[in-house]
């Protein structure tokens, strides 16, 4: 075991530094690293690399290229640059590589080295030059922050959601900063700027003087600082070759460190892990490599070439043309374990399972050792843990084994956490393998959740190993393997090179009707990609056809949209389209498209009803509906218009349409309320008063009302109003004048065509008894016992009743007899009826 | 799209406050969906950006114990006169729902093409979404779907039922009803929940009204005797009296006094000759018999100008009845109309005749044979096109005589067929209904009623083929029975009824009867409550 601490160096009296060669880099690189731009995504992502042949005086005559490759230096991508210079490179947390360039354009690249996008960081920036830039990663997303030819800071937060904000400006300042870093605090993203001995803190509004708490007197510039992963620790090299190293606010000192080293380090990064017992700066110079805490001594590394640090969330990564290693304070567990002579449990565990392999006794004695200090939960956990930070599958296995041997002899250890740790150490080593190059730490891993990682696979297009991860940590469908298929089907329609008809078959025959996967999605891409015949076969496969329905608009398949839409029962969603085909089409054709879609154009017009009254009538127009036509005019003369011309001439068309339309009952009625209407602005003309818009019965009542008898009457001539109407209205009238003389003479005009029972009733309604009397001898013998008894003569009402021999109106008399009054009548009736009977 | 109307009010009232200079942020809540010509609207009137959308997907109002509505009183018009389909998705939503929280429908019967339509769309969602029903055992055994156009004749006719009557007279509106002064005998309205809660409505709501003065006047005695008892009471009955009884009493007390106010408010209207005279007319009509009687007594209904609704309804129920109106008392009648009610209604008239409401008779036996050409056309249609059921209304092609024609309602025939018009011997007794027809005083079995009646007696629409025939629904009559029955007995006893266009009161009180009768419980859906005066002002155009 001795030989294991062989790499392990100690930093002060607790802590170990370690550092072990993740892959051997058989990359075959063109240029030397330090004349390239280098960028290296977090998380053990891909390597960018681009000579920088513009920092040169003179512009190189080559066109520099563009390579990314894996962790593991499998090439990826490269390209031919062709834009313009560039100043940094950057990964964004979604793995795209940003480009930022001189002019302050950033062009934004897949992995594959597949153009995405670009944007710019603003006017000021293009007219000023970019000197500086910086990618950095907030929990918002990836920021770009970039230092002007005028010294002025322009950042934005999050490239996803590009808003650009200008620093405000340090007060005198005529040169560019010694150097700078973005500081994420509260969620606020400010800069921290060293300009010989001062340091000045920006942030969106103010710039302030800071000054490091405990800084050692002296400091003339600073030459390099580093703020840690999480934006919690910041670290400053003088020119003194003095190191300070505080919280990113200034205001406490962690420790110092002086080097004695004056010449500016090419880098300076921070190493430690969440809960890290010492955390330490990583600096590096051309051939040195120095690992500096809270200690007198520092560890020292010699460089044999070219190297870069890449800092992660619980260590460094340093890479070189030959070789891609990893820098990290040994993590709790496994120190306990493996520090020379530890009699940690998980220690003697270990040593127990060890000497039980060889069957040696000795196993017992070392269980019972740890049994006996009640330890044995704790060393199993330990050994877990442990194994969870080994890189070498070898001691990862030895690790469990140990572990697994002590659970035997515990009674309930709860299973979980020894085959979770299976399971990742297996997901973790597939992904470490150099053919996918992804060397993620047991904690980064954790740290970047599963989901994202098979994110990062698909990106690196790693279908199958996507697939098998999913399968192996039975990861419900919707989440894992369909989502990895549908990723898979995308990438599939962009193989120009394969026909549509076996891309889409492959699709199909390998998604089926995976549930969660979204047929549409992957037509979408095809149509993305240009393929729209493609998309459609894709879209085929969509069982919910309501889904289709966006895309095939997209792709102008209207009227098959249309189609689709209809189908799905969704009237919203064929609206929407109809909306679409309305723009698309002229409108001879979209109408005739409506023609053949009863659905939709029921719906169109109901719309056009509420909004486009004039499309409703080139509808109706095309269609040659000439009845529908007709009612749209007649609607139009109440609604649209006011005068009384417009609204004639409105009737008028009306009446045409009725006429083309066969109905000539429309057209008469509509000819007379014309001749009604023009009447009636008469009337109001001559007669003042209001009659406009009332019905014909209604404006004659008035005039009676009105006392414009001969006109009411010339009136009802015209109309040819029958005389049972006009009976019954100028009775009305009448009764509701009070006019009885009238009334009386009216009544005795001619043979009342409606019987002279309504002249009692009007009358009994006016409460006028007396005049009803009159009227009540009048009415029709039928009808006579009914008025007698609306007058209230129910004695007479029971002669005639009884003179009638008739049964119901004996009731009916009978029933309106009440009490001592008309007890006589009662008795009567009684009478009558007993002898009907006996006859 | 009749939210559109309220939608631009609100429009109006950004834009005036635009004009006014007050800016302020505006949130529309749209009910049961977002509609997307609505954001377009918004969009179109450029305050698009000043407003925020929300929708509130609620679909259905718990009326009752038995009764859910979906509160779209637009359904009818919508769907029935200008054939527009947007509510379909909405009934789909809301029976989706339905089945999510009651496990799957095992048998599902229905008529009429929007019944079915939505029936399809339903089952779509079903399929679409792996629902979580399928295992479930149902909890509602039988689902019936009826489009209202099956039976206009119900709703047309005068309610007399004592919940019909209440909301002809009074409107009962989301299940409460405003009461007057003339009701409340005070000086102010009273807006009173009518439900199963309220347990004097409850046991007089589905009596006919001429039971339910005498139960009232019953009632009171019983209340006064519980009220007497006190007087022979010792302290401590007394105390328990007042503690545990009185309060009910008074509850009882005074939600008796508010219905004999009704009761006294609606006789005062409906106890004159005239109510009788209509009654008697109405009852004609349905038994067809002195129809020139009845012709004169609307004409004479118009003349006098009783009112317009009411006369539109009999000119309805004449139509109907009679297979649409002979060619003299088409253009008569609707001459007296506009005559009387202004020339505006000639729309109106436009409406009812494509709704099928009010046609002309078209001469001659040459009818059958047209009859036949239309509905092979329609079967050809729909046998080539999977969304058959849009396609048939296709303008133009066939024209309205065609399609006026396929509406013919036929209901004498089906009356003879489903003996609607029960034959009396002697009085019928309200007091003691012996069938459904006591919702109308005996006169009339409910056609919508006796349809459900005989579906569920058979399970199936076997042996009604001629009645389907005749609703002119032979396309649109299905049956689908689930293939293992895993219903229990006692939730096959439970029915729900879905009247798509909205259903009456009476027929609500006539199934309450059936359900009694035969031992099922129904649960009443429907697109909203409506009654004759509610169907004609759907119909009717009015100025703006």
């Amino acid at each position: 075991m001795d030989c294991y601490t062989a790499n392990w160096n100690p930093l002060g009296d607790s802590a170990f530094y370690r550092k072990y060669e993740l892959y051997s880099m058989d990359w075959d690189l063109k240029e030397e690293l330090k004349d390239c731009l280098v960028a290296a995504a977090p998380y053990g992502g891909p390597i960018a690399l681009l000579r920088n042949c513009w920092r040169k005086e003179k512009a190189a005559s080559m066109r520099p290229v563009l390579e990314i490759y894996s962790a593991s230096g499998m090439p990826l991508a490269s390209l031919l640059w062709k834009s313009g210079p560039v100043v940094a490179l950057g990964w964004s947390a979604e793995e795209e590589l940003l480009c930022v360039q001189e002019d302050g354009a950033v062009l934004v690249y897949g992995l594959h080295g597949d153009f995405r996008r670009h944007f710019s960081m603003g006017n000021e920036v293009l007219q000023n030059r970019v000197l500086d830039a910086r990618i950095f990663h907030t929990e918002f997303g990836s920021g770009v922050a970039i230092l002007t030819g005028a010294y002025r800071f322009t950042l934005s937060a999050n490239v996803g959601d590009l808003k650009l904000r200008r620093m405000p400006e340090v007060p005198g300042l005529q040169s560019a900063p010694s150097c700078w870093t973005t500081l994420c605090h509260d969620r606020v993203t400010h800069i921290l700027l060293a300009v010989g001995p001062d340091l000045y803190l920006l942030d969106h509004a103010t710039c302030s003087t800071v000054t490091p708490a405990g800084l050692a007197p002296g400091v003339s510039s600073f030459l390099q600082m580093a703020v840690s992963f999480t934006y919690r620790y910041l670290a400053l090299f003088t020119d003194t070759g003095y190191i300070w190293m505080g919280t990113a606010s200034l205001k406490e000192k962690l420790c110092e460190f002086n080097c004695n080293i004056r010449a500016p380090p090419k880098q300076m990064v921070w190493c430690s892990r969440p809960r890290s017992k010492e955390k330490a700066v990583v600096v590096a110079w051309e051939r040195r490599l120095m690992v500096v805490g809270n200690a007198p001594e520092s560890i020292q590394f010699v460089l044999d070439e070219d190297s870069y640090l890449v800092p992660e969330l619980d260590g460094v990564r340093i890479f070189s043309r030959s070789t891609h290693e990893f820098l990290h304070e040994v993590p709790v567990a496994s120190e306990e374990i493996f520090k020379i002579a530890s009699m940690a449990p998980g220690a003697l565990l270990l040593e127990a399972q060890k000497e039980y392999e060889k069957e040696s006794q000795k196993a017992d004695e070392y269980l019972r050792e740890i049994q006996e200090l009640g330890q044995l939960v704790q060393a199993v956990q330990q050994c877990i843990e442990a194994a969870g930070h080994e890189h070498q599958p070898d001691m990862q296995k030895s690790l469990l084994r140990a572990a697994s041997f002590g659970k035997c002899f515990l009674d309930r250890f709860p299973p979980d956490s020894f085959v979770r740790m299976c399971q990742d150490l297996r997901v973790l080593n597939a992904i470490r393998d150099y053919h996918i190059g992804i060397p993620l730490t047991y904690s980064q891993y954790k740290q970047l959740t599963i989901q994202v990682l098979l994110d990062r696979l698909v990106l690196r297009r790693l279908y199958p190993l996507a697939i098998q991860i999913c399968e192996y940590l039975r990861l419900p469908e919707v989440q894992g393997v369909s989502r990895i298929l549908a990723h898979w089907a995308c990438y599939k329609v962009q193989q120009k090179d394969v026909s549509d008809e076996d891309v889409a078959r492959a699709i199909n025959q390998k998604l089926g009707d995976t549930p969660g996967v979204s047929y549409s999605d992957i037509a979408a891409r095809a149509y993305g990609c240009g393929r729209t015949e493609l998309a459609i076969k894709l879209l085929e496969y969509e069982p919910r056809s309501g889904e289709q329905v966006p895309l095939l608009l997209k792709m102008k398949r209207s009227k098959l949209a249309l189609s689709k839409a209809i189908e799905s029962g969704d009237t919203d969603l064929v609206f929407t389209v109809l909306l679409h085909l309305k723009n698309e089409l002229n409108r001879g054709d979209f109408f005739m498209t409506l023609r053949n879609q009863p659905m939709a154009l029921s719906l169109y017009r109901q719309f056009c009803k509420h909004q486009e009254l004039d499309t409703l009538k080139d509808l109706y127009n095309q269609d040659d509906n000439h009845q529908e036509l007709g009612s749209f005019h007649i609607r139009a003369s109440y609604a649209s218009e006011e005068r009384i011309e417009g609204r004639v001439a409105s009737l008028q068309t009306a009446a045409d349409a009725f006429y083309k339309a066969k109905n000539e009952f429309a057209a008469k009625a509509t000819e007379d309320q014309m001749r009604l209407l023009r009447l009636q602005r008469r009337l109001e003309d001559e007669l003042g008063g209001h009659f406009l818009d009332l019905s014909l019965h209604d404006t004659v009542t008035t005039l009676i009302l009105g006392g414009h008898n001969k006109r009411a009457e010339q009136l009802a001539r015209d109309f040819r109003i029958p005389d049972k109407r006009l009976w019954w209205l100028k009775l009305a009238a009448l009764a509701n004048l009070e006019d009885w003389e009238e009334l009386e003479k009216f009544s005795k005009s001619k043979k009342s065509p409606i019987g002279y029972l309504p002249f009692v009733e009007i009358c009994m309604k006016q409460h006028n008894k007396y005049e009803a009397k009159k009227y009540a001898s009048r009415v029709s013998p039928e009808q006579k016992v009914k008025a007698l008894l609306l007058v209230g003569d129910v004695a007479q009402a029971a002669d005639v009743a009884i003179e009638h021999r008739n049964e119901t109106e004996l009731s009916l008399v009978l029933s309106h007899c009440t009490g001592a009054t008309d007890g006589a009548t009662a008795d009567k009736i009684q009478r009558a009826r007993a002898q009907a009977q006996k006859k | 799209m009749a939210c559109c109307a309220e939608l631009l009010l609100s429009i109006d009232l950004v834009n005036a406050d635009k004009l006014a200079g007050r800016f302020r942020k505006y949130k529309v809540i749209l009910t049961p969906q977002k509609f997307y010509a609505c954001e377009m609207v918004l969009e179109e009137e450029g305050v698009y950006g000043d407003v925020s959308c929300d929708e509130w997907a609620f679909s259905l109002l718990p009326l009752d114990v038995d009764l859910l509505s979906m509160e779209l009183p637009e359904f009818f018009r919508d769907y029935f006169l200008e054939g527009d389909q947007r509510w379909i998705n909405t009934v789909a939503q809301a029976l989706h729902l339905l089945s999510t929280l009651y496990g799957p429908f095992p048998n599902c019967y229905g008529i009429g093409r929007c019944a079915k339509m939505s029936y399809d769309l339903w089952r779509k969602l079903e399929e679409e979404e792996d629902s979580e029903t399928k295992g479930r055992r149902p909890e509602i055994g039988h689902i019936f779907l009826l489009d209202r156009d099956m039976d206009f004749v119900t709703a047309l006719c005068s309610q007399v039922v004592y919940e019909g009557l209440v909301d002809d007279t009074f409107r009962i509106k989301c299940g409460s009803v405003d009461f007057g002064p003339e009701v409340t005998s005070s000086d102010k309205s009273l807006k009173v929940l009518l439900n199963a809660e309220d347990k004097v409505f409850n046991e007089i709501r589905n009596e006919h009204f001429s039971n339910v003065f005498g139960f009232l006047s019953q009632k009171a005695r019983n209340l006064q005797a519980q009220y007497d008892r006190r007087r022979g009471m010792d302290i401590k009955q007394m105390k328990n009296f007042v503690s545990q009884e009185l309060k009910g009493l008074k509850q009882e007390h005074r939600l008796l006094s508010l219905h004999i106010g009704a009761c006294e408010s609606i006789m005062k209207k409906k106890t004159k000759q005239d109510f009788q005279e209509l009654i008697k007319t109405e009852h004609a009509l349905l038994e067809g018999f002195n129809i020139r009687e009845s012709t004169s007594y609307i004409e004479e209904h118009i003349d006098r100008q009783v009112s317009p609704i009411e006369s539109l309804r009999l000119m309805c129920l004449l139509s109907i009845t009679e297979n649409g109106l002979i060619p003299k008392d088409y253009r008569s009648l609707k001459t007296q109309y506009l005559q009387s009610y202004g020339p505006e209604h000639l729309l109106t008239f436009s409406n009812l005749r494509r709704a099928g409401l009010l046609t002309e008779q078209a001469p001659g036996d040459t009818l059958t044979a047209v009859e036949n050409k239309v509905s092979k056309l329609v079967t050809d249609k729909a046998a080539d096109t999977r969304w058959n059921l849009a396609q048939i209304s296709s303008p133009g092609k066939i024209t309205d005589a065609f399609s006026s024609l396929a509406k013919r309602s036929n209901f004498r025939a089906i009356s003879k067929k489903l003996n609607l018009i029960p034959r009396v011997d002697g009085e019928y007794d309200l007091k003691v209904p012996r069938d459904m027809a006591y919702v109308f005083s005996g006169a009339y079995v409910p056609l919508s009623c006796r349809i459900i009646e005989q579906v569920l007696e058979r399970r199936s629409w076997q042996g009604l083929d001629e009645v389907v025939r005749l609703l002119n629904c032979s396309e649109f009559a299905f049956t689908d029975m689930a293939k293992e029955d895993k219903a229990s007995s006692e939730s096959l006893r439970l029915i729900l009824v879905v009247f798509l266009g909205g259903c009456t009161f009476s027929e609500i009180s006539a199934l309450r009867f059936l359900g009694r009768e035969k031992g099922y419980r129904f649960i009443f859906l429907t697109t909203a409550i409506t009654n004759s005066a509610r169907l004609m002002e759907a119909m009717s155009e009015v100025k703006a």
